[in-house]
């Protein structure tokens, strides 16, 4: 992979050049956040003509290496005002790599009020007008692009929540069954939509297999990595069976799954809507338990989700969507919180912010608690219409609790909290509070040895340990976001020690390089301190990497704690 | 003594989703775990009242012993 396509949306014009000498080892997360870093003022407007969006294939996409084909999205954030980095599955990086392209940058923004869309493909990119799907949701763009291209062609778009430049709009990316993935966090829709491109195909025909330098070595690592994705119980067994929902039951006993707006540790309703439940009712309905979000995921946790006379719904129902709309806003009917899957898909919406958009609306009193279909009708009728209130909805919980005067607002640097409260998995909060993205479960996954025993123990409901902790993962994550592997390998890799082996194996087999363990660990480490350089110059200190207050106040049931640390203790976590 | 058991994920294959045990005073988690013939290597969580317990803990009147294999998600 050597190519950077660039494509300045201001004249119109498009570029192709050689990868620079210092972009040449990095992929994912790695290059999308250098190029940012590098390229974007971090003090600029992050929708005006100055942010750039950045897509990237992982350094091993494109190759036969299992669950290796993510793409990057990276610019700055509209909704955190930080550097972001969100990846996706979908077919789309692996056609990236294909047809050797190392990164597309979009820069600048048309004069004219009019739409675009770009077509990648191996004679390079052009940018041509779009009338006919402005307005259109996803579904429709997938349909169109399918009919006028064929199914091989990959497509990124954003819905009409990326066309109004929501904050909480994010990037969908088709996947191998024409259904959608999504780059979810930070509001990249809206960049995307403010770039007023409505989406990108990407057009494999013609495009050679991925060099591989060593391909003897390739294979055995392949083998080995593969062998330990299948062997470890959580990706073996666990996920394919339940899906990543499995976690409901789970966080539910250990009390640490926020509900009725991060008020409770524990739902009532939790076994209704449980990953239990789900894998019961779509055996019954006869839907799929086992699907992948890209080819050469072995894992599959993904599923499709049908209704009661079989038709299809939504596919990746993920546990983050569940709990939102279902605990946090005490909904415990699976068939209501699919229908807002679909929903949000459909309208361009990262379903984790409107999941946190929604608890905030209740605490409003916009709707009951517990309405389903209440809140299908506020994605459907205003943020699908952009009303007014659609519009305050859209651009994210925090911009709700300001709308309404509320506190109990649980997002930082602007982003909304995910799945597990922070008081009674105090590792997670560490990740909330300091990460470079603002609050993402994602980029140290401290629940992982918090709560289910995976990679070491450390006591959830005690502050010893969770920094250090924390730190680890995320310099773990930044590295594994650039290999373009699906974060889920980590539960066999921080069990099995050839499975981390395996990667830098297959990195080195596939690069022709001899690099160590050491190097992808510090990899991470540059990878993690190039952003929150980005951050400090965009404005944010140590002050930004806070909880919101309620947390330190109103101890949550049942083990009534409260988040108690130090502002010290936290700044001790970029001491390294 | 009385004592809630909670199975999940794979645990309920063949077994139950929850049951109230009439158990000896004394009976230790592990006594339970070998008792429901699952395999110490397939536990995943331990919890007992929602915190993580090791096997030898011995159970009391009330209490609630939840049962997981390593499952994990995100
Ligand atoms: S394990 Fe799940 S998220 Fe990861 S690549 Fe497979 S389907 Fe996608």
């Amino acid at each position: 992979m050597n190519k950077i396509y660039r494509v300045n949306m201001t004249d119109l014009t498009t570029s192709v050049e050689d990868c620079p000498a210092e972009w040449a080892g990095l992929g994912g997360r790695g290059l999308t956040s250098a190029i940012v870093a590098a390229e974007v003022p971090p003090a600029c407007h992050p929708l005006g003509p100055n942010n750039k969006l950045v897509f990237a294939p992982g350094l091993l996409t494109g190759t036969p290496a299992a669950n290796s084909g993510r793409l990057s999205a990276g610019a700055k954030s509209p909704l955190t005002g930080t550097i972001k980095e969100s990846n996706a599955g979908g077919s789309a990086a692996q056609l990236f790599a294909r047809l050797d392209i190392k990164a597309l940058i979009i820069e600048g923004q048309p004069k004219e009020d009019a739409w675009y869309k770009l077509a990648l493909s191996k004679d390079g990119v052009k940018i041509e007008k779009e009338t006919a799907l402005v307005g259109k949701g996803n579904f429709a763009v997938v349909e169109a692009v399918q009919a006028q291209k064929g199914k091989k062609t990959g497509v990124i778009s954003i819905g009409p929540a990326g066309e109004w430049r929501m904050k909480a709009a994010n990037i969908s990316v088709m996947d191998p069954d024409g259904k959608l993935r999504s780059h979810g966090r930070g509001g990249l829709g809206a960049v995307m939509g403010a770039k007023k491109i409505k989406y990108i195909t990407v057009d494999g025909e013609g495009a050679p297999a991925v060099k591989i330098a060593d391909p003897e070595k390739f294979k055995t690592a392949a083998r080995t990595f593969a062998k330990a994705l299948l062997d470890h119980p959580v990706s073996g067994e666990g996920l394919p069976t339940y899906g990543t929902n499995i976690l409901i039951n789970v966080l539910n006993e250990a009390g640490g799954l926020p509900t009725k707006n991060f008020r409770y540790g524990q739902f009532e309703g939790h076994d209704k809507i449980s990953g239990e439940t789900m894998h019961d009712i779509i055996t019954a309905r006869g839907g799929k338990t086992k699907h992948g979000c890209h080819a050469g995921c072995i894992i599959q946790c993904s599923q499709e989700y049908v209704d009661t006379s079989g038709v299809y719904v939504t596919s990746g129902f993920e546990y983050e969507t569940i709990w939102g709309f279902g605990a946090n806003c005490c909904i415990d009917n699976l068939d209501h919180i699919a229908e807002a899957d679909h929903l949000m898909d459909d309208i361009g919406i990262d379903s984790i912010e409107s999941a946190v958009i929604m608890g905030v609306a209740m605490e409003a009193g916009i709707l009951p608690w517990g309405d389903g279909p209440g809140v299908n009708r506020l994605l459907r009728e205003e943020i699908g219409k952009g009303t007014p209130l659609g519009r305050i909805l859209g651009n994210g919980a925090a911009e709700v609790g300001v709308a309404y005067g509320l506190t109990r607002v649980p997002v930082v640097k602007g982003q909304g909290i995910p799945a597990y409260d922070p008081r009674s998995v105090k590792g997670i909060g560490i990740t909330y509070a300091t990460s470079t993205m603002g609050a993402d479960h994602t980029a140290g996954y401290s629940v992982a040895t918090n709560i289910l025993k995976v990679g070491g123990d450390v006591d959830p409901l005690k502050k010893e340990g969770q920094v250090e902790l924390s730190r680890n993962l995320q310099i773990a994550t930044a590295a594994v976001d650039s290999t373009g592997l699906c974060l889920f390998v980590a539960f066999p890799v921080l069990d099995i020690p050839e499975a981390l082996t395996a990667i830098v194996e297959m990195l080195n087999a596939r690069f022709g390089l001899s690099l160590t363990g050491d190097d992808v660990t510090a990899l991470g480490t540059s990878i993690l301190k190039t952003e929150h350089a980005f951050n400090q110059a965009a404005g944010f200190t140590n002050a930004h990497d806070r909880l919101p207050e309620f947390f330190a106040t109103e101890p949550v049931p049942p083990h009534n704690v409260v988040w108690d640390f130090t502002d010290a203790e936290i700044d001790e976590f970029w001491n390294f | 003594m009385k004592v809630l058991i909670k199975l999940f994920a794979t645990f309920r294959n063949e077994r139950f989703k929850q049951e109230e045990k009439d158990l000896p005073p004394g009976t230790t988690i592990r006594q339970v775990v070998a008792q429901l013939e699952i395999a110490e290597e397939a536990l995943g969580m331990v919890m007992l009242n929602g915190r993580h317990t090791p096997l030898d803990q011995e159970l009391s009147e009330g209490d609630t012993l939840s049962l997981f294999p390593l499952v994990g998600g995100g």
